[in-house]
């Protein structure tokens, strides 16, 4: 079994910060990392490698120094690494960057299931992974809880959704989003950190991917971003200190006079 | 390809240099250069006062007849009998798009053995036009023929706006139909608005609603967007009148290769964490697992659903389900109440969409309370208690 996992590098959100004086956001000291939850899609493939015979490569669209997020990837014990980088793609929206990474899955060949976070967490949209699939034309499931592999053909699914539970059953090849519920993710071992230092990564543009550059990056996009503000401030906040009785009726009275319901 | 600089309107005030959140823009002696750091943000073209910034536009491709499309339809979502409040919320805002475009307004309702009453419910909402397909293969949801018979309808009736909610369901088969229309979606918008031209100005959080931006679809059709619950208003229009039109579809919209075992329905109410009106959230401050059972008794006595910070999860104190945050779910009830928990930006991000938030916490400097509508500096464990009195006190007094 081939497994690919989609990964994106995206600021670690622990540090993006707005400045109070000027809105914009604070970039320094703003470290990149993995995608949390395309950690927990590099666990889900590891976990089906623990169990069956299954090769897992790890690919990322994104600048040059992307190479890092392959990298720990590597490190955590996956098997190969692609990195999707040319100046072409810069600017993609959800829709040119799924046509990019379904390209180099179809590059790939002999890919039987590819694994993506539920979201990246800068952009949240939640949506290359089904676009994805649907370029590749693959069934998919999101929210994706728990894997399990039947056959060499079938995965049995568990996703999580906003009333329950589904339990669905998927031909391969196909695509499937996952959530934190699969697992945390590994910790790189020493073994697979001197390999992932010593591993050639293949960095594929817009040629080798046998894309037209008209429809990778910004001018593959539908979409486009007219405006970016800071969110407006909450203007009414109200502190309460004082003895515990007195906060308790504070609180209570400002809550009926918010008309809060459950009061 | 990087935001474009018209050197002539170009005055090198530097403004830009600064508001750059990419570091991409320096300023030399009498020009400045934008580097390949650029991510085409737009956030400079924003700030310059002179014109001089602009981003190189998006890919056209063959022009489409953008004129041959009208309408704004809204995906009314049923699951199981019923339809999700979003759909009623979004009839509301979309009612708001059709009249500025002076379109009709439609409900796309899919599903098995559909109830007439959830067509009149779907009309008195705003809908001029409901069309319903009902097929025993639309009886639990499956992306792809959700999809395909959505994709179906659009190349049919050619609406010009099609909005869905930002639930588990549309955020997982509306990516498809976009996909498979060749159209643009921007999800998980917290407003709507519509220009002159028709565009559809679709303004969404993002950086973990650090920043706010404002997409367009400028060159293909239907525009779509998916919708946070709970954001938009819905109003119900007495008197209004509308039609029904049952939909034929050919049977390969209902093909799917994914076959549903089961599904098994959340039993535990307390989890229903993005439908509740009300949550309570408990972390780290509980100090132990037993102590949770604050957290419980005062969610069963104003009828909210339980939440937890990452922390309280990690620890093991509550299931995952419950989780609030980045890497758990978002959240925007009425009321928010978050008990001991310090508020770290992976929490924050999952809950501030919420319209009262109250903070209870003994560490007056704790970051939650920079979102908190009310902010108790209170030790919880002699706090909660009492507020929990207070409550029982006052129903007692008032029955």
């Amino acid at each position: 079994m081939h497994i690919a996992v989609c990964i994106k590098q995206v600021p670690d959100t622990k540090n993006v910060r707005i400045d109070p004086d000027t809105h914009t956001l604070v970039r320094q000291g703003v470290e990149s990392i993995i995608n949390p939850f395309d950690l927990f899609a590099v666990e889900a493939a590891l976990k089906i490698k623990d169990e069956t015979q299954a090769t897992i490569t790890v690919l990322t669209m994104g600048p040059p120094q992307a190479d890092e997020a392959l990298r720990d990837a590597l490190s955590r014990g996956v098997d190969d690494a692609v990195l999707l980088s040319d100046r072409a793609f810069a600017g993609s929206d959800t829709w040119a960057t799924s046509t990019t990474l379904a390209a180099a899955v179809r590059k790939m060949g002999d890919v039987d299931v590819v694994l993506c976070g539920k979201q990246a967490v800068d952009g949240d949209t939640a949506q290359v992974g089904p676009e994805m699939a649907t370029f590749l034309d693959m069934p998919y499931a999101t929210f994706v809880k728990k894997i399990e592999v039947l056959d060499g053909s079938a995965l049995k699914i568990s996703r999580q959704t906003d009333e329950g539970v589904e339990i669905w059953k998927l031909p391969t090849p196909c695509l499937l989003t996952v959530i934190k519920e699969v697992g945390e993710p590994r910790l790189p071992s020493l073994r697979h950190k001197m390999r992932a230092k010593k591993a050639t990564i293949p960095v594929w543009g817009v040629a080798d991917l046998g894309l037209a550059p008209e429809n990778v990056g910004l001018s593959g996009s539908f979409t486009q971003v007219v405006r970016v503000f800071s969110p407006p401030r909450r203007t009414d906040r109200v502190l309460i200190q004082g003895p515990i009785e007195e906060q308790v009726e504070q609180l209570f009275r400002h809550l009926k006079e918010s008309k809060v319901p459950g009061l | 390809m990087k935001a474009i600089v018209d050197r002539q309107k170009c005055t090198v005030c530097g403004v830009c240099t600064d508001v750059c959140p990419f570091g991409a823009i320096s300023l030399k002696e009498t020009f400045i250069e934008i580097s390949d750091e650029c991510t085409l943000c737009g956030m400079c073209v924003d700030t310059c006062e002179f014109g001089a910034l602009s981003l190189p536009e998006v890919g056209t491709g063959p022009a489409e007849d953008l004129a041959s499309y009208k309408g704004v339809w809204v995906f009314a979502e049923w699951r199981e009998g019923t339809i999700h409040q979003v759909s009623y919320e979004l009839l509301s805002a979309g009612r708001k798009l059709a009249d500025k475009r002076g379109v009709k307004l439609s409900a796309v309702l899919l599903g098995h053995r559909l109830d007439q009453s959830i067509q009149e419910e779907l009309v008195s909402y705003g809908a001029d036009v409901v069309y319903v397909v009902d097929h025993p293969e639309l009886a639990h949801f499956r992306d792809e023929a959700y999809s395909k018979a959505v994709v179906e309808l659009i190349r049919q009736k050619k609406p010009e706006i099609l909005l869905a909610g930002a639930t588990s369901m549309g955020r997982s088969f509306i990516p498809r139909v976009a996909a498979l229309v060749k159209t643009g979606l921007t999800a998980d918008c917290t407003e709507l608005d519509i220009s002159e031209e028709g565009l559809m100005l679709q303004t969404r959080p993002a950086f973990g609603g650090n920043i706010m931006a404002t997409i367009v679809c400028p060159n293909r059709r239907p525009q779509m967007a998916t919708v946070r619950p709970k954001v938009m208003r819905p109003e119900k229009m007495k008197d209004h009148q509308g039609r029904v039109e049952r939909m034929a579809l050919p049977e390969e919209c209902f093909k799917s290769r994914v076959e549903v075992l089961q599904v098994i329905p959340e039993q535990d109410q307390t989890a229903k964490l993005t439908e509740a009106d009300i949550i309570v959230s408990g972390g780290r401050g509980l100090r132990k697992s037993e102590n949770f059972s604050i957290i419980e008794e005062l969610a069963q006595l104003i009828k909210g659903a339980v939440g937890a910070s990452r922390g309280a999860v990690e620890e093991g104190w509550i299931a995952p389900s419950h989780q609030v945050g980045q890497t758990g779910r978002t959240v925007a009830p009425t009321l928010y109440m978050a008990v001991g928990i310090a508020g770290a930006i992976q929490h924050v991000v999952g809950m501030q969409g919420s319209k009262v938030i109250v903070a209870v916490n003994k560490d007056p400097q704790a970051p939650i309370f920079d979102v908190a509508t009310y902010g108790v500096v209170a030790d919880l464990f002699e706090f909660m208690p009492a507020f929990i009195r207070k409550i029982k006190q006052e129903r007692g007094e008032s029955s």
